[in-house]
């Protein structure tokens, strides 16, 4: 079941990665340690462990918000830290919690990634528009976020992320802070949508049910961030293999 | 999908000109107040000590009316702006300054703490003897009175900004001035405007005190000499000069505020 994915296909390359936090002999914390990983183009990665294992650190490196400690991080063939003005509209991001900003309508905020990319007024506007219909939320364009519940603004980041049309998503964990009804919703939503516009998706969770539910890949991470598990299926595995994955996933995290 | 927004229901008409009513009610009680009482001391003291409102009325008709003594309260109120202005975009620069290099705030904060612990008169003093020209000591006694607060206050401001919004708009790799735009102006422009509010009162105490010592002209003058002929009802009409200005902008920013914040939740529940 693993789906071995060359360095020269990877659209995501992590080779030998560290990040040490703090400085010193006495305050260092290891998140990450000798980390090999690559996500190839169109995968859906689901990255799952239990809180505190690195998962985060992991996200914000391929995202270039941190810089390894060592190591290479490279994401289509760039390091993402370094040449980080270089990967506007290339790379987007759903975060655990909605990150709207509170003094733009829901439109706006939609807007928010497409005004990094200098497109024109009129532009940005229908473009907003229709993610924000996609996403069910007619109607809501010039609401403040706190005039919509906690779905409609996670939605309307999930709008923003999509809006760019960036050929990479990373959500870190974005349906966790949500019931699961709605969360449920929103997961299928996502999926298709992932699916239909051709995405390369890295999906940060500590989930078992919703790696399986979203992902066509499962990295399992351990502490200090280090590969347990990883596993690769697709929609015609049956249910009696995912349910044996589950119960394998189960087993390494209890481990 | 079939989630629905919070509604909020509108009162009726009757109901919101009574709250409006109640709301204007509350805020002119105190100054009928004080009004009625001024006016009540005036019957029975003399004329110097507690002026009828009547005549204070029309000092204030006159200075309004004459163009010489208006343009002595301009003057003043140039003075205020001009040292509000100057104090804000130093201490703005400062605080950029601070915020972005640990040395640069380890150097200017003890600096501007002193500085606070200067007395405005004091500043008044060095300027007298530091600076020939009226206006640059009177720019000079307030930019340094109103420096330190501004810069602090947009130091914490800047601070104070959310940590994941920021990091949010990074993910969207914004240049300098496109996070200037939609993120730190925004963000701190509540703090900003409180600062000004501050500010400004603080500013047009420390104008009149400038004026009264250095300048010849201004509304601080005009009450030397109201001071000099035992003039109540002229120092009253002068004062009220200053206090109108105050709530002229303090109005003005209030309503900037109104409608630069709607998009705050509003709690039922007061605190």
């Amino acid at each position: 079941m693993r789906d071995a994915v060359t360095p020269a296909e990877a659209v995501i390359h992590l080779d030998r990665v560290c990040k040490v936090f703090g400085a010193g002999t006495d305050g260092s914390y290891r998140a990450v340690d000798d980390l090999n990983l690559d996500v190839r183009p169109g995968q859906m990665l689901a990255i799952l462990g239990k809180t505190g294992c690195g998962k985060s650190t992991i996200f914000n490196m391929i995202a270039g918000l941190t810089e390894p400690t060592s190591g290479t991080v490279r994401v289509t063939g760039r390091d993402p830290f370094a040449d980080f003005d270089s990967f506007r509209g290339k790379m987007a991001i759903v975060f655990q919690n909605d990150r709207l900003l509170p003094w733009r309508s829901a439109i706006q905020n939609v807007e928010l990634g497409l005004e990094m990319l200098d497109l024109p007024a009129s532009e940005r506007r229908a473009t907003a528009q229709l993610w924000l219909t996609k996403l069910g939320l007619a109607g809501h364009e010039n609401d403040f976020p706190h005039a919509l519940s906690g779905g409609m603004r996670q939605r309307v980041s999930i709008a923003r992320a999509f809006a760019t049309n960036a050929a990479i998503l990373l959500c870190d964990e974005p349906f966790s802070a949500l019931d699961e009804s709605t969360a449920r919703r929103l997961r299928a939503e996502f999926v298709r949508l992932v699916k239909e516009n051709g995405k390369t998706a890295v999906f940060i969770t500590h989930s078992i049910s919703e790696a399986l539910e979203i992902g066509d890949r499962i990295v399992v991470m351990k502490r200090p961030a280090m590969i347990a598990y990883d596993v690769s299926f697709d929609s015609d595995t049956d249910a009696g293999e995912r349910e044996l994955i589950r119960s394998r996933i189960g087993d390494v995290l209890a481990a | 999908m079939n989630e629905t927004a919070p509604q909020a229901g509108s009162p009726p008409l009757a109901i919101m000109l009574l709250a409006a009513a109640k709301r204007l009610g509350t805020s002119v009680l105190p100054f009928v107040v004080v009004i009625l009482l001024w006016q009540f001391a005036s019957l029975f003291f003399p004329r110097f000590l507690f002026p009828s409102l009547i005549d204070v009325f029309w000092r204030c008709i006159e200075i309004f009316s004459n163009g010489t003594m208006f343009a002595d309260v301009l003057a003043t109120i140039l003075r205020i702006l001009a040292g509000l202005a100057g104090a804000f975009i130093v201490g703005g620069a400062f605080a950029l300054l601070m915020v972005r290099s640990r040395a640069v705030d380890h150097f200017l904060s003890p600096i501007l703490t002193l500085f606070q612990g200067i007395p405005a008169l004091s500043w008044v003093v060095f300027a007298i003897i530091w600076f020939h020209g009226v206006e640059f000591r009177i720019l000079f006694i307030m930019v340094m009175t109103t420096l330190p607060a501004f810069t602090f206050q947009i130091v914490g401001a800047l601070r104070g900004m959310s940590k994941d919004l920021m990091e949010m708009v990074f993910s969207f790799r914004p240049t300098r001035l496109k996070l200037f735009r939609v993120m730190i102006a925004p963000a701190i422009l509540p703090d900003i405007l409180t600062a000004w509010k501050v500010n400004l009162g603080n500013a047009s105490r420390v104008v009149v005190v400038a004026e009264l010592v250095g300048a010849t002209g201004g509304v601080g003058y005009q009450l030397l000499q109201q001071q000099q002929l035992f003039d109540m009802a002229g120092a009253l009409a002068w004062t009220l000069q200053l206090v109108f200005f105050v709530l002229l902008v303090q109005g003005a920013l209030t309503l900037i505020e109104k409608s630069a914040f709607r998009y705050r939740a509003v709690s039922e529940r007061a605190i």
